[in-house]
């Protein structure tokens, strides 16, 4: 619902800083009665404290999965988790759970998907909230509930000493949302991950809850990864851009390098499915053919391509027997983050493509 | 709060006067049905002449309308005197329920000398079913799969499927007659006479009622208990860097245990229909002996006394569990 033309001014160039949070190969694969469920696979990225990056994708692309695993939370199930998740140069992925509380809540928080069901119905925002602050700090009960009213007053509740009684479901959707960001910030974070931040809210609450991540973002100088359906969000909000397609990234770099220059099919697809104010009226948005893969029978070759309209331009039907690598384009503008797909297209071919077959569809 | 407590107890009245209403009805129908006198079935025998018949049926008013019968039978709930059939009134103090032709007594009284039986037993078994099942089940819950969880939940399906009836005699032959462990007293030992012989002559029965109730209880414990750790909120309260006791108990057995109140007050409630095999087993003169030895003699005063106390526990205990609902589950509205 925003203009999504790169706001050149908008990004800013982290060259010179040390990455706070590396994911290398990051594997999240759940062993199920029907198979392996490779929910994450081979995922990597890097992130600089003060850079906001989005993780965009279809339902089930593993981006929720990927969240989690940052924080630990598939330790003590079922799943395996490969790879490596390195905050400040430390390893979380070998860490117990034990080790990985003091991570949790303190170093990194998460707003998770849906406010109303990752709250707890029996207790109050303000019990939840400022519990969150005690596990982390040795002060009174009285000084972490004055902590949360504060906090609560920051994230724009109105009479927060009031609510601070509330339950879950005396607060309305958007307030829930706000109170859950309350909550992931009340330790000040180095690394705050949002889940759909901003899924089912109005377009004005949207705009002022992406605000107020962007404030606290620079205040502390925080890290930020923000999980969306929506490129809009996006272009509105980031720096940097991770698409993910099957549990895999398909597509990467800088906000302006990727709007300017998108090169995979399937972000074509995503850009051409996303609504612009822009645009007049609406000549209809095309949603991509075809559902997601699945993840325990991935299609051979690359992922896309059984919804894929272009994998005939590819000599030999390699998208049916070769996995692409994901590899730098010609038009990457960053040092840092570099613009990387991941396509058996000759870079020349696809911009060609994005040239006269997508760009006038857009 | 107060409004809610109100309300219900309206209710509770309401439902205890369609309770009284129905028992009486159905009373009143089985001697017409039968073709034959309510006094009957009133005194448990045939009057030996028609005068005394008539006399009697006067006496007890069964030649009123039955709208009239009903509201003195309601009326006399509150006191009255009440005759025995033969000459003599008795005075019959609130709650009076009557007079037992076919005992001599009057069945508050019968019922007075029952409700101790029951109550001990009922509680003794449920605080034991429930430390049992709540245990178990949150053991098993917590770990699926484990050691504790599968041989928890064989427990538990052996418990479920072996019934009182086999297990209390098993119970009996083996710890009382055979070990000689616990005193061959056969029946129940009054609490404020003997405390010592009381818990003795209740341990058997307890254990053997709380048996089955202990396995459904770890069911249910054990499959909310690993629903509610799947929730979304415990992954927030994971996320927030709780330590797991905080997790388990502030956050997920809160919840868990919650619909277990409500099974529990239901349970607790209608006892008075479970208890019948255990008392028969073991041989104690609680309410379910008392109800199963007045249908033998077609007692109708007792049965009509018992049935209604019985209601009046099942609307009590369910009234109680509202309330606490009410002040578990914050989005209950009270
Ligand atoms: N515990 C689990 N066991 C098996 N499969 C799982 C588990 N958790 C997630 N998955 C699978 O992993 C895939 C990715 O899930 P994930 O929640 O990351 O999707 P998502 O990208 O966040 O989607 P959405 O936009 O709908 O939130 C899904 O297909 C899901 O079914
Ligand atoms: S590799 Fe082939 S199938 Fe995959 S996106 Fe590129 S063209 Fe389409
Ligand atoms: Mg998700």
């Amino acid at each position: 619902m925003v203009d999504t033309s790169p706001s050149a001014a908008a990004v800013r160039d982290f060259a010179d800083e040390q990455p706070f949070l590396v994911v290398d190969d990051l594997r999240v694969h759940f062993p199920t009665d029907d198979g392996l469920v490779k929910s994450v696979d081979g995922l990597s990225f890097e992130l600089r404290r003060g850079e906001i990056l989005g993780i965009v994708g279809e339902s089930g692309s593993g981006k929720s999965v990927t969240a989690q695993a940052i924080l630990g939370l598939h330790k003590g199930s079922q799943a395996k988790v490969t790879g490596r998740i390195l905050l400040d140069d430390q390893d979380l992925v070998p860490l117990s759970e034990n080790e990985m509380r003091r991570v949790r809540g303190d170093e990194v928080s998460m707003i998770f998907q849906d406010p109303l069901s990752s709250l707890h119905p029996f207790y109050t925002i303000g019990n939840q909230i400022s519990e969150a602050y005690l596990v982390h700090h040795k002060v009174s009960k009285k000084e972490a509930r004055q902590r949360t009213i504060e906090m609560l007053q920051k994230v724009g509740i109105p009479n927060a000493a009031g609510r601070y009684d509330d339950y879950p479901h005396q607060f309305s959707g958007g307030m829930r949302q706000r109170a859950m960001i309350a909550m992931a910030l009340i330790c000040q974070p180095k690394l705050l991950i949002a889940d759909e931040p901003t899924t089912a809210l109005d377009v004005t609450v949207q705009a002022q809850i992406l605000e107020l991540i962007k404030e606290l973002r620079d205040e502390l100088n925080s890290a930020v990864i923000i999980i969306t359906h929506d490129l809009g969000v996006v272009a509105e909000t980031c720096d940097q851009v991770v698409v993910m397609y099957g549990g895999q990234c398909v597509e990467k770099g800088a906000v302006d390098d990727l709007f300017a220059q998108p090169e995979m099919p399937y972000t074509w697809g995503l850009l051409g499915s996303m609504p612009r104010m822009d645009r007049v009226r609406q000549e209809r948005l095309t949603p991509i053919p075809g559902s997601p893969p699945s993840l325990i029978n991935v299609p051979k070759g690359c992922v896309f391509n059984p919804r894929c309209r272009f994998s005939d331009r590819v000599e030999g039907r390699r998208c049916f027997t070769e996995h692409p690598d994901l590899l730098p384009t010609t038009s990457t503008t960053h040092e840092v983050t570099r613009h990387e797909v991941r396509c058996h297209i000759p870079p020349e071919e696809r911009q060609q493509i994005l040239l006269t077959e997508i760009r006038p569809t857009l | 709060m107060i409004r809610f407590v109100v309300s219900r107890l309206i209710g509770m009245v309401l439902v205890l006067i369609v309770v009284s209403m129905v028992t009486f009805l159905i009373f009143q129908a089985v001697p017409l049905l039968a073709k034959s006198s309510p006094v009957y079935y009133y005194i448990g025998k045939a009057p030996a002449t028609p005068e005394l018949l008539q006399s009697l049926t006067h006496r007890f008013g069964f030649d009123q309308p039955l709208p009239a019968q009903y509201w003195s039978y309601l009326a006399g709930f509150f006191g009255k005197s009440v005759t025995d059939g033969t000459s003599a009134a008795v005075q019959c103090p609130f709650p009076c329920f009557g007079y037992s032709f076919r005992r001599n007594e009057l069945v508050s009284t019968l019922i007075g000398q029952a409700l101790p039986v029951t109550i001990s037993l009922a509680v003794g078994a449920a605080i034991l079913w429930l430390i049992g099942g709540l245990t178990v089940g949150t053991l098993s819950g917590l770990k699926p799969g484990s050691l504790v969880d599968r041989a928890g939940m064989t427990g538990a399906l052996a418990a479920v499927s072996l019934p009182i009836f086999f297990t209390g005699p098993v119970a009996l032959l083996i710890f009382v007659y055979t070990l000689g462990w616990l005193p061959d007293n056969n029946g129940y030992v009054d609490i404020t006479q003997n405390p010592v012989g009381w818990f003795l002559s209740l341990l058997l029965p307890w254990i053997c009622l709380a048996l089955l109730f202990a396995a459904l209880y770890a069911r249910l414990t054990r499959s909310n208990v690993l629903e509610t750790m799947n929730e979304d909120y415990i992954r927030t309260a994971r996320a927030k860097g709780l330590d797991r006791r905080t997790i388990v108990v502030k956050h997920g057995l809160r919840a868990a245990l919650t619909p277990v109140v409500t099974i529990f007050g239901i349970d607790i409630g209608g006892l008075i229909g479970t208890t019948i095999i255990t008392e028969t087993v073991f041989n104690l003169r609680g309410l379910g002996t008392l109800s199963i030895q007045a249908i033998r003699d077609l007692d109708l005063p007792v049965l009509l006394g018992v049935t209604v106390v019985a209601a009046f526990a099942l609307v009590i205990a369910n009234f109680i569990v509202d309330v606490l609902y009410g002040f578990i589950d914050p989005r209950v509205s009270v």
